[in-house]
């Protein structure tokens, strides 16, 4: 199958090993992946933030790319980033050309998880990673795209990994894109209860499917010096250790 | 008389737009966290349990929207089947445009009858109007009768949950206010508090001239309205005193008796966690002969206070299918943490953050769209299925583009945020560009190195924070990542291994 890395520019610019990892686990399932160097964002900020006209312009401009691209499936190591792209539509309400041209997209629009599991059918990647892990769920990829089983089937087939669920694992970590610095001391309390989850659980590393929850968690980790690694699902899957 | 929907100045408290001011204030009260830790332990369990209890739980969901959408796609006509009937069953109607035409109405009917005494029972449209303080205005002695809401009118207060009104307070401060304010014994003796209040509250009843109620649900197929409660008060309010006044919004009518099946099934369980309240009160129209008991006059007062506005779009039409059970509340990460108060509004939570800007403007609540971290919880537990976080990035767009739904006197500019403005329009600008875009990595990489050691970004002050306050407010608290020595593209194009 040929698959289109929509790679995400949190992830090119802060975290490309999410990147990588992910093109070396996709090949593992046999895919062909491809890498359009002209797409940056999906414009999710802007329309979080209420710029519509600002989220109109990254969606036109994702659709123009991943429209031309002959691969069979985009895909993303994102949730949220995901979840835009299917938001596109909405960017579009009373503009039928563009809502048909956006949904188009969408339909061909797949998160990480989802995709191995229920697209390829494929839920061991033969990875291996020694030590317990545990898994947040973000949000967007929580409740807009139901993920929840896909995940945790591929964590529990990593070798060596021992699997342990958080009590509070689909409870927001306190991320929210600008809500994050508009109001850092909510969004930092709100993380603080994640963080005492995962300490409690005593994990080498706590996973996810958004590297913006990632930074969030993990930036809270590592300020407080904490040996828990914040890693992307891409990353374990990717690990052979 | 306090502008509606803001919150009284003895909770300490700012209006909606002192948000961030609130918000600091809310984080810093250890009590309010220990109660809020209850609450969402408490409440969600019980919800959950009472979930379990219903075979379709997403089917009621769906029937309970279904009707709710049918009710507002022809809410004129229900609400007139609704009015001829309750009239026909004795009760008399009257229609209110706004808070004050609803004050102005009651005030003139406890005038006319001389009423000066009044028991209240517990009720947000009432809440949402300042409805005591216009009444205490007016020279009548307003008590409320609900538990939770007698202690808050005690405190001078007003309402931080729905559902739970004094969920904000503890034993200890309830115990305190009820030796200063009613000169009981100081005791931490719940049972001793409760019928302390029952006692002054028994002897309130009996003297009142007037009841006045809310409304859970009116039937416009029979004319009857249903109020839901657990303590008995309600009841009382609307049957002892001569007269019953009941306050409903317009968006509280349902078209067929058989709708209240779905409803009762939904609104305990997802309220307070309970299969059914331990009351329902159904009233259709007056006592049919003198030697009945009841009220000899029912008076429904239809409110709109800025809900045919909500109608009006097709986007904002879903916040009328709210049956205020306060589920968004319990379920929301923000609410956990701040309580209601610090919303500036007598509707908290992530409905209140959709429900108050609509109702005294956006220009008033400018902050309160923002007050979520957009997580969907809200969603995922709301009873009619409001797509809530769907609705604040509607009321987002429209603070940026200054296109408030709201009547000529709320409007109001909303407050512009230049930074912000261009921020978003440079990053449009180069993101849509992949030569800027790869530039402004590289710009970043060389002046981060100013700020990064150990491969992480620590707290930034002084310069840094205040060139870009967003990098400061993050790192306040958090590391940040710098940007990647080879950016994933950069890998892609120069690795042979990875392309």
């Amino acid at each position: 199958m040929r698959v289109s890395l929509f790679v995400t520019c949190l992830v090119d610019q802060l975290w490309p090993s999410v990147g990588t990892s992910a093109v070396n686990v996709l090949r593992r399932a046999g895919c062909e992946v491809e890498f359009d160097q002209r797409q940056t964002c999906c414009g999710q900020p802007a329309f979080n933030t209420g710029y519509r006209n600002e989220a109109r312009v990254l969606a036109r401009r994702f659709i123009e790319i991943f429209e031309e691209s002959k691969a069979d499936a985009i895909v993303s190591p994102s949730g949220s980033c995901t979840a835009m792209v299917h938001h596109f539509r909405e960017l579009f309400a009373e503009d039928e050309p563009w809502r048909i041209r956006a949904e188009r997209v969408a339909e061909r629009t797949h998160e990480f998880a989802s995709f191995l599991v229920n697209v390829l059918g494929v839920d061991d990647l033969g990875a291996s990673f020694s030590g317990r892990v545990t898994w947040h769920d973000a949000c967007h990829g929580l409740r807009d795209l139901n993920l929840h089983s896909e995940p945790r089937r591929l964590i529990r087939n990593v070798r060596g990994v021992e699997f342990v669920e958080l009590a509070n694992a689909d409870a927001c970590c306190g991320f929210g894109g600008t809500f994050s610095v508009k109001y850092p001391e909510i969004s930092v309390a709100i993380l603080d209860n994640k963080i005492e989850s995962i300490e409690k659980a005593g994990v080498r590393a706590v996973v996810s499917g958004d590297a913006s929850c990632l930074m969030q968690i993990g930036g809270r980790l590592s300020r407080k010096a904490s040996p828990v690694r914040a890693m992307h699902l891409a990353e374990l899957l990717a690990s052979r250790e | 008389m306090n502008h509606p929907t803001e919150t009284a100045e003895a909770t300490g408290y700012g209006p909606p737009n002192a948000f961030d001011q609130n918000v600091l204030k809310a984080l810093g009260d250890e009590q309010l966290h220990s109660a809020l830790r209850n609450l969402v332990v408490t409440f969600g369990s019980k919800r959950q349990a009472a979930i379990n209890s219903v075979e379709d739980w997403e089917g009621l969901r769906d029937e309970a929207r279904a009707i709710k959408d049918e009710t507002l796609a022809h809410l004129d006509r229900y609400l007139e089947e609704f009015a001829n009937n309750a009239e026909r069953a004795g009760a008399q109607m009257h229609w209110a445009r706004d808070g004050h035409e609803v004050s102005n109405i009651i005030i003139r009917l406890l005038h006319e009858r001389n009423a000066k005494r009044v028991v209240k029972s517990k009720s947000m449209a009432t809440e949402e109007i300042h409805l005591n303080s216009a009444l205490e205005d007016a020279g009548i002695e307003t008590v409320e009768t609900d538990l939770g809401e007698w202690i808050i009118q005690l405190a001078c207060e007003t309402p931080s949950h729905i559902v739970v009104p004094a969920i904000h307070k503890s034993k200890k401060q309830i115990a305190d206010l009820f030796v200063a304010k009613i000169g009981i014994e100081p005791t931490d003796d719940v049972a001793k508090l409760t019928s302390a209040a029952r006692r002054v509250l028994r002897q309130r009843f009996a003297e009142a001239d007037a009841g006045i109620s809310g409304v859970n649900f009116g039937v416009a197929e029979t004319g009857t309205i249903l109020i839901l409660e657990n303590e008995g008060n309600i009841r009382l309010t609307t049957s002892l005193p001569k007269i019953h006044i009941a306050v409903m919004g317009i968006e509280k009518v349902i078209p067929h008796f058989a709708d209240l099946d779905v409803f009762l099934k939904l609104l305990p369980r997802s309220g307070t966690g309970q299969q059914l309240t331990a009351y329902q009160s159904l009233i259709t129209g007056t006592k049919k002969r003198p030697a009945d008991e009841g009220p000899e006059e029912l008076h429904i007062i239809l409110m709109d206070n800025g809900r045919s506005r909500m109608l009006a779009h097709p986007v904002t039409r879903q916040s009328l299918a709210c049956i205020r059970c306060g589920a968004c509340l319990n379920a929301c990460p923000v609410y956990q943490q701040i309580g209601g108060h610090a919303y500036g509004s007598v509707y908290p939570g992530p409905i209140g953050a959709v429900i108050t800007p609509q109702l005294i403007g956006l220009s008033k609540a400018t902050q309160l769209p923002y007050a979520s971290s957009l997580c969907g919880a809200c969603r995922e537990v709301c009873p009619v299925k409001i797509d809530i976080p769907a609705l604040l990035l509607h009321l987002r767009s429209e603070v940026v583009e200054g296109t408030a739904a709201g009547s000529a006197d709320q409007k109001g500019p909303v407050k512009r945020k230049f930074a912000e403005r261009l921020a978003f329009r440079l990053y449009a600008f180069a993101w849509s560009r992949p030569f800027l875009y790869e530039w402004a990595a590289r710009i970043a990489r060389l002046a981060q190195r100013l700020i990064v050691r150990q491969g992480r970004i620590g707290k930034v002050s002084g310069l840094v924070a205040r060139i870009a306050p967003p990098f400061g407010a993050w790192t306040a608290c958090r590391d940040a990542p710098p940007i990647a020595q080879r950016t994933f593209r950069e890998q892609w194009r120069e690795d042979s291994k990875i392309k």
